[in-house]
Order: C-alpha cells, then structure tokens, then sequence
C-alpha cells in the first residue's frame, strides 16, 4: 500500500471515532466538578458526608420552574438531617439565570456552568435531571424530568439516605 | 488512476471525516428551542394570516386546525 493510499484510509477511518459518554448510573461515583457559584465556589468533594441532590437546571425549562418550591421545601426539611440540595444552572447566559432566581428563589447552594462541561460528564439525557448521591460520593439514583407524581418517589429517596 | 483524481478523493475524505464532530444539540444546549416561538402553532396571528392567503390562493378553505373563521369565510 503506497503511502497516500494509507493516509486515505487514516482519515476514513476517523469517520467512526466519534466516542459516546459514559452514562452516571446508580452506584457509579459522582463525577467531581468545580463551579463557581452563587455564594462562592461549590465544589462536590467538599461535601462528601452530606447527601447530595444534584440537580441540573435552566430558566427555559418548565418543570424546573414546579421543581423550585420543592427543593425549597426538601432543603428545609432535611437540611439539619445532612440534605444539601445543589442546583447547576446551565444557561449560557447568566441574565436569563438571574431573572428565573428573581421570580422562582431558591434556598439551596447555585453553581453555574454556562460552558456545558458538568452535563456532559454527567451524561445528562435530559432537562432537568437530578441525582441522588450518597455520603460516600455514589450515585444512588438519577431521575430525568419532574412530575407531580413522582415527588413522593423522590422524597422517599431522600429520607431512605439519610437514615 | 490519475494522480490529481486521487488527490480529489483525499480532500474529499478529509472533509467528509470533519462531518464527525457534528452531533445533535445536547438536551441542555436547547434554550432557544424552547422559546415559544419556537413552536409550530407559536404564533396565533401568524398562523391566521397564513392560513388566510392558503386559502384565498388555493381557492379552497378547511384543513387548519380548531376554530377560526367565525365571519363565514370557512
């Protein structure tokens, strides 16, 4: 094979290179990430020891709008327990993010990723997606979309980790 | 085979092989089609104009949806 031969097929070859993400499933360890945030920098090592309900959000996302109140209300609850709810933000511009928080407030820790690099380690599939993770930096469940139905399902969760 | 046609088809392998890095939009990158006017039906005005010159065109009226009219014209 003459050498301009190999380079054509070199470069056909990386037609199919393309490489899917890993998915986050339950009992895989969380990706670690740092943002910056809304009252400093939120990192998820830091909070090792404490259940996590991370959840990944944008101001164009309906039912984040109906998912707010809860997590204010979740926080409230269970934050003595050692509940600390996080919300990533993923607008790419932070006016729109401000302008939801000003009209839907939130009472947990904000981080913001404009860039999209958090979803993508995180494999997220879909708007808002939230994860459950555990004391020791496991996944324990990660749940697409809100639905009024599925608030006790999530609640559970939540109170089955903090035991 | 000549050696310029062969030279042809690197460069057009090269291009094709950049046509990889395209993916769909990843579900937090669709902002903007979430907008409402966005949407198919977003708006309703719009939809009413068009539909009036279809049918003034087309000579025909019907097959646009719930309601409309109202003043006789389907």
């Amino acid at each position: 094979m003459n050498r301009l031969s190999a380079i054509t097929l070199a470069l056909s070859a990386s037609l199919f290179s393309a490489l899917p993400a890993a998915a986050v499933e339950a009992g895989a360890p969380a990706p670690e990430f740092t943002l910056s945030g809304s009252r400093g920098t939120v990192n998820l090592a830091a909070l090792k020891g404490k259940v996590v309900y991370l959840d990944f959000w944008a101001s164009w996302c309906g039912p984040c709008r109906q998912s707010f109140p809860w997590m204010n209300d979740m926080q409230a609850k269970y934050g003595a327990k050692g509940l600390q709810v996080v919300g990533v933000n993923l607008d790419a511009k932070r006016a729109d993010a401000d302008k939801f928080l000003a009209e839907v407030p939130a009472n947990f820790t904000l981080a913001f990723d404009a860039q999209g690099e958090t979803p993508r380690r995180y494999a997220v599939k879909g708007m808002p997606t939230s994860l459950l993770i555990g004391p020791d930096g496991k996944v324990i469940q990660v749940h697409a979309g809100f639905r009024e139905e599925e608030r006790k399902q999530l609640e559970d969760a939540i109170a089955a980790a903090l035991k | 085979m000549h050696h310029r046609t062969f030279a042809a088809l690197l460069l057009l392998s090269a291009c094709l092989a950049g046509c990889s890095v395209f993916q769909p939009p990843q579900p937090w990158e669709k902002g903007l089609l979430a907008k409402p006017e966005m949407t198919l039906g977003g708006d309703a005005l719009e939809q009413r104009f068009d539909q009036h010159i279809l049918n003034s065109k087309e000579a025909a009226a019907g097959g646009s949806g719930v309601g409309g009219g109202g003043c006789g014209c389907n």
